[in-house]
């Protein structure tokens, strides 16, 4: 792999981790796959390009947390208020949002950023800057998730994706839990589109797609490789995760595969990880049955088993 | 403390499967009571103890508890006035959060859940207290998750959540049916102590003929979803295993059956 081509990945990386994180809140903490992170992070690229335009990178990337936030809390109205399930919830707001990214947009299905403003200015000149800034904000957030998850909020947040029966029985109102946890989880996922769009100098209505599916592949890889042992730990597999996936993808490419498998090759890897458990039993029975025929080692273990 | 009125329960209301689950419950218990709550299969105990906590809104009827008129109010703000031990031992932990965090979690009920610090280091050392008056070693096991505590030890744990902050009201649904009879013994002993410590006002679910009459200041009998027989005094006193359940017999007109009912 050439330099440039690592260098690229691992800024990719580090934006998308931050995506990655607002997908560890709602399918991990809150233990719900919230499909609406396909329209949330176009909408928060399609407020950070129109704004970028108007001359305020920075002021974007705050406006598309606040819209990923609102799109998070529609989400949870409908599950919790209205007694959606959380994947059609998230389905219908995704879909939403394609017509409200579009109004956002002016209409438009793309938007060039060439020449514009944008968060990057900040350190003109240097060739570092698409790493630095990206990096800052992702440490930035890490702390800030690392110290939330410990507070009070922050407890009773992680409980309610483990119980949340108990949540209740111990005085938690776990709809507000929920509203709260998916509309950060949203504004994180927001951000990071806010991101790539000025990172990438464009914004594109379908550039969402399938962005939910990355997000957990990344979790997951990252919970493979890295282990769930503490919440510190957690929060770094998931950077980790986001970072070893973009390699993964960059490899894949270098390899000759054509970018537009890649959507094909994320799904294959999020079924795979998610299937661990059945493959792993299927497994085990199969080893333990050719044992049962053909004899273990020395056939000493057999008489053990009867 | 606990005073209910005329509070009845219909499933399925309007449908096929209609059933009337609580039939205009009546039922008062003073401060410092400790009712056992004794019944056959689908009488209608757990019921009775989901709609006082909320987990069902009841149809008619209403529940007070202290001063409040909690008929309306949502589950999780009824939990502030009730604590809850269930039969599943799964059921009253977050297991994949330490027994500290779980502790912790318990230990605001009552309080804003703000961004204040999950736990303060005086939480700790109050914990660790708590814990090793349970004698299970717990308190050395503080960062344990609670996925890797036994049955009886969550159960243990989930009593001591649901009364770190002192409850109106106690609810126990069967806390010792899915434990082995020492463990079982264990945390009904622990129970009975803690309850005595603190003189909670208690209702407690069991399957057990001899702890319901042991166990507390009264016992009732529920059967098709109507408290059928209730005890107290000197009438207690007198019963033994075989006289309730020919009580049983005279005031419902049936055997008493319930598949995990125990005479011994
Ligand atoms: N959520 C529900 N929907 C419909 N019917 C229910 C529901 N919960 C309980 N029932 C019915 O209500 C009746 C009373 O159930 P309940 O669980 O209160 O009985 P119980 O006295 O606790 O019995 P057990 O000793 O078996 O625990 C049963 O016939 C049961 O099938
Ligand atoms: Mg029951």
């Amino acid at each position: 792999m050439t330099l440039l081509a690592l260098e690229g990945s691992i800024e990719l990386g580090i934006i998308y981790a931050i995506m990655a994180l607002g997908v560890f809140l709602s399918f991990r903490t809150l233990n719900m796959p919230d499909l609406t992170v396909d329209g949330s992070f176009t909408l928060g690229a399609a407020c950070s390009a129109m704004l970028a335009v108007a001359g305020h990178p920075w002021l974007g990337l705050i406006a598309a947390m606040g819209a990923g936030f609102v799109a998070g809390n529609v989400t949870a109205w409908l599950h919790t208020k209205l007694k959606i399930q959380p994947l059609l919830a998230g389905i219908l707001v995704m879909l939403a949002l394609y017509s409200v990214n579009l109004r956002v947009m002016g209409g438009r299905a793309n938007i060039p950023l060439i020449n514009q403003t944008t968060i990057f200015s900040l350190l003109e000149g240097n060739d570092l800057a698409p790493l630095i800034i990206p990096v800052t904000i992702l440490i930035l957030i890490m702390v800030l998730l690392f110290l939330f998850l410990q507070t009070r909020f922050g407890l009773i947040l992680r409980a309610t994706g483990d119980n949340d029966q108990m949540v209740r029985a111990i005085g938690g109102n776990t709809d507000f839990t929920i509203t709260i946890g998916l509309a950060l989880s949203n504004a994180l996922v927001a951000l990071s589109g806010a991101i790539i769009a000025q990172y990438q100098s464009f914004t594109d209505i379908s550039m969402g797609v399938g962005m939910v599916v990355i997000g957990l592949a990344s979790v997951i890889i990252g919970e493979v490789i890295f282990g769930i042992r503490s919440l510190l730990r957690r929060l770094l597999a998931v950077v980790l995760g986001a970072m070893v996936y973009r390699l993964v993808i960059a490899l894949a490419m270098e390899a000759g595969m054509p970018p537009t498998d890649m959507k094909l090759i994320s799904a294959v890897v999020v079924a795979v990880a998610l299937s661990m458990p059945v493959i792993r039993d299927y497994l085990l029975e199969r080893k333990k049955r050719w044992v049962t025929r053909y004899g273990g080692e020395g056939g000493q273990a057999d008489a053990k088993d009867k | 403390m606990l005073k209910i009125n005329n509070l009845s329960k219909v499933f399925g209301q309007g449908s096929q499967n209609e059933k009337q689950v609580l039939k205009q419950i009546n039922l008062t218990l003073a401060p410092g009571e400790f009712a056992a709550v004794i019944g056959g299969n689908g009488a209608g105990k757990s019921t009775l103890l989901n709609c006082i906590a909320g987990v069902h809104p009841s149809d008619s009827g209403s529940i007070m508890l202290g001063d409040y008129d909690i008929t309306n109010w949502p589950e999780y703000r009824r939990s502030r006035l009730i604590g809850r031990v269930f039969q599943d031992p799964l059921m009253g932990t977050a297991y994949a959060m330490t027994i500290e965090e779980n502790l912790a979690m318990a230990l605001a009920k009552g309080k804003s859940r703000g961004l204040q610090p999950g736990i303060s280091r005086s939480d700790r050392r109050n914990f660790r207290d708590r814990l090793a008056q349970l004698e299970l070693g717990l308190e050395n096991r503080m960062s344990d998750k609670v996925g890797l505590l036994s049955g009886g030890q969550r159960q243990a744990l989930t009593l001591l959540m649901a009364t770190i902050v002192r409850p109106s009201l106690l609810m126990l649904d069967e806390h010792t049916a899915a434990l082995d009879p020492l463990t079982s013994r264990k945390v009904l002993q622990l129970t009975r102590d803690l309850v005595a410590a603190e003189h909670l006002t208690t209702l407690m679910v069991t399957h057990n003929m001899t702890d319901a009459l042991a166990f507390g200041t009264r016992t009732l009998m529920m059967h098709e979803g109507s408290i059928i027989l209730d005890l107290q005094g000197k009438e207690r006193s007198g019963m033994t295993v075989e006289t309730l359940i020919a009580s049983f017999k005279k005031h419902s007109g049936e055997e008493l059956v319930n598949d995990r009912l125990l005479l011994s």
